[in-house]
């Protein structure tokens, strides 16, 4: 975050052999090791790609993606998460500012486009599954579910996050802490954008491929 | 459905003797460790000082506790099963039935990496890494409190499966279809699942800590190319952890929805896929072999420099060879499966691969050689289990070589062959090399070193019994028995298996041996007693504070101008360049607050997979919500460290002078 101010508390002799610096003060360190968490996290995703492109063509006789993916929902969906991350960058900007009211309505409107995405999705599974393509029908529903669900399971857990940073924004004030978790959260919200690109194209563009 | 689930009293197997007996003897065991404990008063110390601490050092003692208990348990199910194979001939059946057999070499393997083996080695570096890097604590101690409680709770669960209910009888890897619902319907291998699943949260959590520390917590100087190399190898493997970690993971979500939700990963209808668990579970598992070897040879690589005097040879090309196997790790997966049909470029590819992983790992046995040739060693007992390690891991390395050749794979897959194989390098390997570093940092550790003549003893039965123990079953493999049987009618294997069983017993002596090892130490503690926190003429940072260390491990933090600091001061002090002592002026030290969130976590997470392995939905939700709140709990504590003032930091210095000081 607002890399610019940082550079300039930098001494100019220590640029030169900063693996030589020492201990990283705590901001670094709990931005780094959220990093690493998310690097994890995409690769459990990686694993679930991989099982969605092992058994994509598995649909044993049962509806396949030509014929049930909506790509205006779809669209709709991307939009809306995409947005979301835009706001989301916004909310981070407030926040380096220590913009109280700026930031609360970057996370207002980050939540409900999040949520706008969630129903989105939900309407999309409601719909499959009333049409009998359930998870339990094919292997390549058990993957679609699985990893399309598990991209909503995190953005469901992302919204609560955001509502929690929120109460402790307003309990707290901007301390140290509370600024490390909302920084936290961005990383968190961003991956979780660069997953639904690749979900995006992999699931919903290649799906309907002839 | 009951409120209980599927859980009712059928589940105990009372008409089972073995399992009734071993289940008596653990819960009196458990009581009277808990009445002891409580009757002496020591519950609040314990709890003040061990449950809820957050030191790395404490941390990695309890690593190591656990896992030494598991090794008894997990020893307990081998040398059951060397008994079972070396009676059950022709005739005879033996005095397992077979699904007590199935269950006894599906817990065998599962307890010995995940809950022997990977808390082991995650102990050491626990004990070792921050102090070593010259820091305080790592990056996220209370996490690391959740991550070793959580390892807890799946060494709980394990062992709960013995007495309620079932363990799997799938093998350790649980293959599906096996593992699925339908030709497994009891609850074995969701016990495997849950344990194995809050275990991995907690290995996950532990190597995103220990990337962070390594990579941003390092003394001031301490470049890369100054950073031990026990650091380096910890650094490979925990980057392995991160990247390995979250596949079995995934994949075990998988195979849970298919037994929970009726989803269809790996069924054998509905379009389900075999063969990619197969692969997701090698893509994790053969990363998963280098997450445990690598700290291993890191200790290798501090002992050899240490007790020859001289620094390691070839530093560069040592960390160069680390960190190429932490690449090519990834690269081999499929020489787990030969047999799965795939084409022969790809075969080839991955026998090819699995060649080459050999070289820089015999550069590092060059290394090792080449640190002792020439020195002035000493034959501690540490220095025992590295020679042994080298002479015994060189040959079970090459019988990797020869298993790489798919063809030869093809022959000896799935026989006891293979079983001698991955034992002849897992134990040498990762086994001597935690038994190494727990001789060579059990003074830093405590104070006192632990006492040679026992050590020894240790030692030569370890190696004697196991060369007797699993050469045989390289004999046998290639004469054609499969691993896993309960019983065989072919008579010539068994003077092969009777001669493997006398191996296993002389084993069994080394665990006695490191037992009375222990109480005899313990007992003249006095007489060991080190008081210069250096025993063993040191090289790195870890030696150059007070045995034990205090909370905050360093009264200043040290600062590095070069590889093995501490042993370069040490030579300036000497020569007289130096002033051996400069008493600092103090500085008031934050350390972590002590924190019950890991055992408050471990306890509900405990709960949430006993409810979920007996479908005790009321239970689970609760156990989850549990969770939840501890989490919310944590996120919302005002006070996170506290501060140690400089006259206690003072204090502490002067009363236990180290000869060199950074």
């Amino acid at each position: 975050m607002n890399v610019a101010v940082e550079m300039d508390a930098v001494r100019q002799g220590e640029l030169l052999d900063i693996s030589e610096a020492g201990p990283a003060p705590k901001r670094i360190i709990a931005g780094f090791g959220f990093w690493i968490f998310l690097l994890s996290d995409i690769v459990m995703f990686s694993a679930l790609f991989a099982s969605y492109a092992v058994l994509a063509k598995a649909s044993a006789g049962g509806l396949t993606g030509v014929q049930l993916f909506d790509q205006r929902n779809v669209a709709m969906e991307t939009a809306l998460l995409l947005l979301s991350s835009y706001t989301c960058g916004m909310m981070s900007l407030a926040i380096n500012s220590r913009r109280y009211f700026a930031t609360f309505l970057g996370a207002v409107v980050t939540f409900l486009l999040g949520a706008a995405f969630l129903a989105l999705e939900l309407r999309e599974f409601q719909g499959m599954i009333a049409l009998g393509a359930t998870p339990q029908r094919s292997a390549f529903l058990s993957a679609f579910f699985t990893l399309v669900g598990s991209h909503g399971l995190h953005v469901t857990v992302g919204l609560a996050w955001l509502v929690l940073m929120m109460v402790q924004l307003s309990l707290r004030g901007f301390q140290e802490v509370v600024v490390r978790r909302l920084h936290c959260f961005s990383l968190f919200w961003h991956a979780l954008d660069i997953i639904w690109v690749l979900i995006f194209t992999v699931v919903y563009l290649m799906g309907v491929l002839p | 459905m009951t409120i209980l689930g599927k859980l009712d009293w059928s589940a105990v197997p009372f008409d089972q003797p073995i399992i009734m007996g071993t289940v008596g003897g653990m819960v009196v065991a458990i009581v009277s460790v808990l009445s002891w404990v409580t009757l002496k008063g020591y519950v609040p110390y314990l709890w003040r000082e061990w449950i809820t601490s957050v030191d790395h050092k404490r941390i990695g003692v309890m690593y190591i506790v656990l896992a030494l208990v598991m090794l008894l348990r997990g020893f307990a199910d081998g040398i059951m099963m060397r008994t079972q194979q070396a009676v059950a001939a022709g005739g005879a059946q033996g005095f397992l039935p077979p699904e007590h057999f199935d269950q006894i070499f599906s817990a065998h393997g599962t307890i010995m990496i995940f809950f022997v083996a990977m808390p082991l080695v995650i102990g050491l570096m626990n004990f070792a890494v921050p102090l070593q890097l010259g820091a305080r604590d790592v990056a996220f101690p209370t996490m690391n409190s959740v991550s070793f409680w959580l390892t807890a709770s799946g060494v709980l669960l394990i062992n709960v499966s013995l007495a309620v209910g079932e363990f799997a009888k799938t093998g350790w890897f649980a293959y599906p279809p096996l593992s699925e619902l339908q030709f497994s319907p009891g609850v074995g291998v969701d016990y495997y699942l849950w344990s194995l699943q809050i275990s991995g949260i907690g290995t996950l959590l532990s190597g995103v800590n220990f990337v962070t520390t390594i990579l941003k917590m390092r003394a001031p100087g301490m470049s890369y190319m100054r950073m031990p190399v026990f650091c380096w190898t910890s650094l490979a493997s925990n980057l392995l952890i991160v990247a390995a970690f979250p596949v079995l993971t995934a994949l075990f979500a998988m195979l849970l929805l298919d037994r929970y939700l009726g989803f269809h990963f790996f069924t054998v209808d509905a379009g389900g896929n075999v063969m990619m668990y197969v692969n997701l579970f090698w893509i994790w598992g053969h990363p998963e072999v280098y997450i445990l070897v690598l700290p291993a040879f890191g200790v290798y690589s501090e002992v050899a420099a240490t007790f020859s005097g001289k620094s390691l040879f070839g530093y560069r090309s040592m960390v160069l060879a680390t960190m190429a196997i932490c690449v090519l790790s990834y690269t081999v997966w499929l020489h787990h499966f030969f047999t799965m049909g795939a084409s022969a470029s790809v075969n080839a590819f991955f026998g090819i691969t699995s060649m080459i992983i050999g070289v820089p790992t015999g550069v590092k046995v060059f290394n090792w050689l080449f640190a002792m040739y020439g020195g002035r060693v000493r034959f501690t007992v540490p220095v025992l289990w590295t020679i042994g390690f080298m002479v015994t891991f060189v040959f079970g390395g090459l019988t990797g070589v020869l298993l790489a050749l798919p063809p030869v794979d093809w022959q000896v897959h799935n026989s006891l062959f293979l079983v001698a194989h991955f034992h002849h390098v897992i134990i040498p390997g990762v086994l001597f090399g935690a038994i190494a570093g727990y001789n060579y940092w059990f003074p830093k550790a405590f104070g006192f070193k632990l006492d040679e003549r026992w050590g020894k003893a240790a030692f030569w039965c370890w190696f004697i019994g196991f060369h007797l123990a699993f050469m045989p079953l390289y004999v046998t493999g290639l004469m054609g028995m499969p691993r896993r049987m309960q019983h065989y009618d072919v008579l010539s294997w068994q003077p092969w298996l009777l001669i493997a069983e006398v191996g296993a017993i002389i084993i069994f002596a080394g665990i006695i041996c490191q037992i009375i090892q222990l109480v005899v130490s313990i007992r003249h503690r006095e007489q060991l007693r080190d008081a210069t926190g250096d025993p063993w003429n040191g090289r790195t940072l870890e030696w150059s504070t007070a045995s034990p260390p205090p909370a905050w491990n360093f009264a200043v933090v040290p600062r590095v101008g070069e590889l093995d600091a501490f042993w370069a001061k040490k030579q300036r002090v000497l020569a007289k360049q130096e002033l051996p002592l400069q008493r600092p002026a103090y500085q008031p030290i934050e350390v972590p607050r002590n924190s019950p969130t890991g055992v408050v976590t471990a306890f509900f997470a405990v709960i949430t997979g006993f409810a979920l392995i007996w479908h005790i939905w009321w239970m689970a939700g609760f156990g989850l919500l549990g969770a939840a709140v501890t989490l919310l709990a944590f996120m919302f504590r005002t006070r996170d460290e506290v501060e140690i003032p400089a006259e206690q930091v003072g204090l502490f210095d002067r009363a236990h002078p180290v000869e060199v000081s950074l």
